[in-house]
């Protein structure tokens, strides 16, 4: 659908991103696999990275890539973490 | 548009008249535009032909005359020609314009109308549902809005002569300039007919003043919002309601002219609460709040007549207002029992120490009303006597008399002082015929520093 800006169009089109983080100190990294093969392989040294630098990660998974992520865990995403790396891999 | 001079001959396949006439066409040698293939349907859709067949003389490049359906002497007269289609019956009704099917109006008003706005496109993502993705995007006052499609905003441009791109107002808090087509598109958004437009364009035009300071009624602390009362004709013209629930819920023009406005000053203003808008409580009225006045039940005369207006123009007023609240008063029946219920009452607007500081707008319901058309007291007469009442010992209202800090400095000890300043206080009729009850709409922070109420005339 397409639609007629209501705004000033001061801002970009665009939905503004999350402000990036400056650091990860003291924030809690959330692990998002889409469930897409190898997916986990690239998460699982990622897991191993961070944790060996002290961060806090928590692990999360798609039930399956071809649809979005379930609100229940958006919402477990939101509540319990920071920042999120999702992984897209093949 | 130029057009080839001599005759034109608008038609379509499925047309029995279309077909019928076609010898007499043929006859005339006249230029035949068929509905059936893209070019005719735009040229019979700039034409603004809404019925076929349609004969149009064209001299000079311009139209002259048209006749629809099939009627040999207005035939004869627009091509100036005698004894057309002389085994024709006299006369056969046409049929509708293609133009005008269902869906495809809007289809050509978007294909050949569509440049005519320059809003920025913003293309929903298929995933996307549409009413969620503008929430997301923060166009919208917590409830979900209608999309503003450019059919729908193109549709919304007809509700007014002024032209897409004129400028209605600078919007605050970002001093935004806001065309017609930005109001159109927040009115579709707000769910306004095109009817009301003109309406939501004048509520911004007067809420966009020096006197009104939407800046700071919008960044204020107290919980007031632009309150819209509408008079004049154009209240029955697009159906509003000025009786039963009035104040409330239920009538498409009352809860949407007032939410257009506030989606305006939020979209193109700027204005949000938690950013500029500051409102420690804010209000209900908040989402938009708009009324006409009861005219033709009043005991007055007409709210903008007393504004200067003349009775038959149609007006907003914009008041910087928090939500209503009541009066309830059921036993008196003499004005002067009344008057001093509402002066009782219009004492605790903000603060009953507080004085000259806060308009008021008193809303007398239709019983109420007639107390006063039984005993023949005006408007002015009310006022008068509200303000006679509402002179207030300046020793009741010092800080720390009867006990409450708040008040006005000592120095108004031994003083008489008026509740309002003069003009502050409105006093306008609406409601439903039964409930002894009226409302007082509080103000806000009060003349030129403040808010002061503005009334616009709706145009066009």
């Amino acid at each position: 659908m397409k639609v007629l800006d209501p705004t000033s169009e001061r801002a970009p089109a665009e939905r503004a991103r999350t402000e990036r983080p400056a650091r990860l100190d003291g924030l809690t990294i959330g692990l998002l696999d889409i469930s897409k093969a190898r997916g986990d392989v690239f998460l699982n040294r990622i897991d191993e990275l961070l944790v060996a630098r002290g961060y806090a990660v928590r692990r999360f998974a798609k039930p399956t890539f071809t649809k979005p992520a379930p609100i229940d865990l958006r919402h477990e995403i939101a509540t319990q973490c920071d920042v999120v790396i999702e992984a897209l891999a093949d | 548009m130029t057009l080839t001079d001599g005759l034109v001959a608008v038609v379509k396949e499925d047309c029995p008249t279309c077909r019928l006439v076609q010898p007499v066409i043929d006859q005339l040698g006249a230029h035949v535009v068929s509905e059936d293939d893209d070019a005719g349907l735009e040229l019979s859709y700039r034409l603004e032909v809404d019925t076929v067949p349609t004969l149009i003389r064209v001299e000079g490049g311009k139209e002259q005359e048209r006749t629809v359906g099939w009627s040999r002497p207005q035939w004869e007269a627009v091509a100036r020609v005698g004894g057309l289609g002389p085994s024709l019956p006299e006369s056969r009704p046409g049929c509708g314009s293609r133009t005008l099917d269902p869906g495809v109006a809007d289809e050509l008003a978007v294909r050949f109308e569509g440049h005519r706005l320059r809003s920025r496109r913003i293309e929903l993502s298929p995933l996307e549902d549409e009413a969620d993705a503008m929430f997301e995007r923060g166009w919208t006052d917590g409830l979900p809005v209608v999309a503003p499609t450019e059919a729908r905003v193109l549709r919304m441009l007809g509700g007014t002569r002024r032209p897409a791109d004129d400028v209605v107002a600078v919007v605050p808090p970002d001093l935004a300039e806001c065309t017609v087509e930005k109001v159109a598109i927040n009115a579709v958004m707000a769910g306004c007919q095109p009817e009301y437009l003109p309406v939501v364009i004048a509520a911004l035009e007067a809420a966009c003043t020096d006197e009104f300071n939407a800046h700071g009624v919008l960044a204020t602390t107290m919980p007031v919002g632009p309150v819209v009362i509408v008079n004049g004709p154009v209240r029955r013209r697009i159906g509003m309601n000025a009786g039963v629930n009035v104040l409330g819920q239920g009538n498409r023009a009352n809860s949407t002219i007032g939410r257009a406005l506030q989606l305006v000053i939020r979209n193109v203003g700027g204005g949000r609460p938690g950013w500029v808008d500051r409102a420690a409580q804010g209000n209900p009225g908040k989402v938009g709040w708009c009324f006409p006045e009861d005219e033709e039940g009043s005991p007055f005369a007409p709210f903008h007549v007393w504004r200067g207006f003349d009775a038959a123009a149609s007006t907003v007023t914009v008041f910087a207002g928090e939500g209503p609240r009541g009066i309830v008063d059921q036993l008196s029946r003499d004005p002067e029992s009344l008057a001093r219920t509402f002066a009782a009452c219009l004492r605790t607007v903000q603060h009953p120490k507080l004085a000259l500081a806060f308009d008021a707008v008193l809303v007398i319901g239709p019983e109420h009303g007639r107390v006063f058309r039984e005993s023949g007291w005006s408007r002015e007469q009310l006022l008068g006597r509200l303000e006679e009442l509402l002179q207030l010992p300046g020793d009741e209202l010092v800080r720390g008399a009867g006990g409450i800090a708040e008040g006005l400095p000592a120095g108004v000890a031994g003083m008489t002082i008026p509740k309002f300043r003069p003009g502050g206080l409105l006093v306008v009729h609406a409601g439903g015929g039964a409930g002894l009850f009226s409302s007082i709409i509080a103000g806000w922070a009060s003349g030129p520093t403040g808010s002061q109420p503005v009334t616009r005339e709706v145009g066009l």
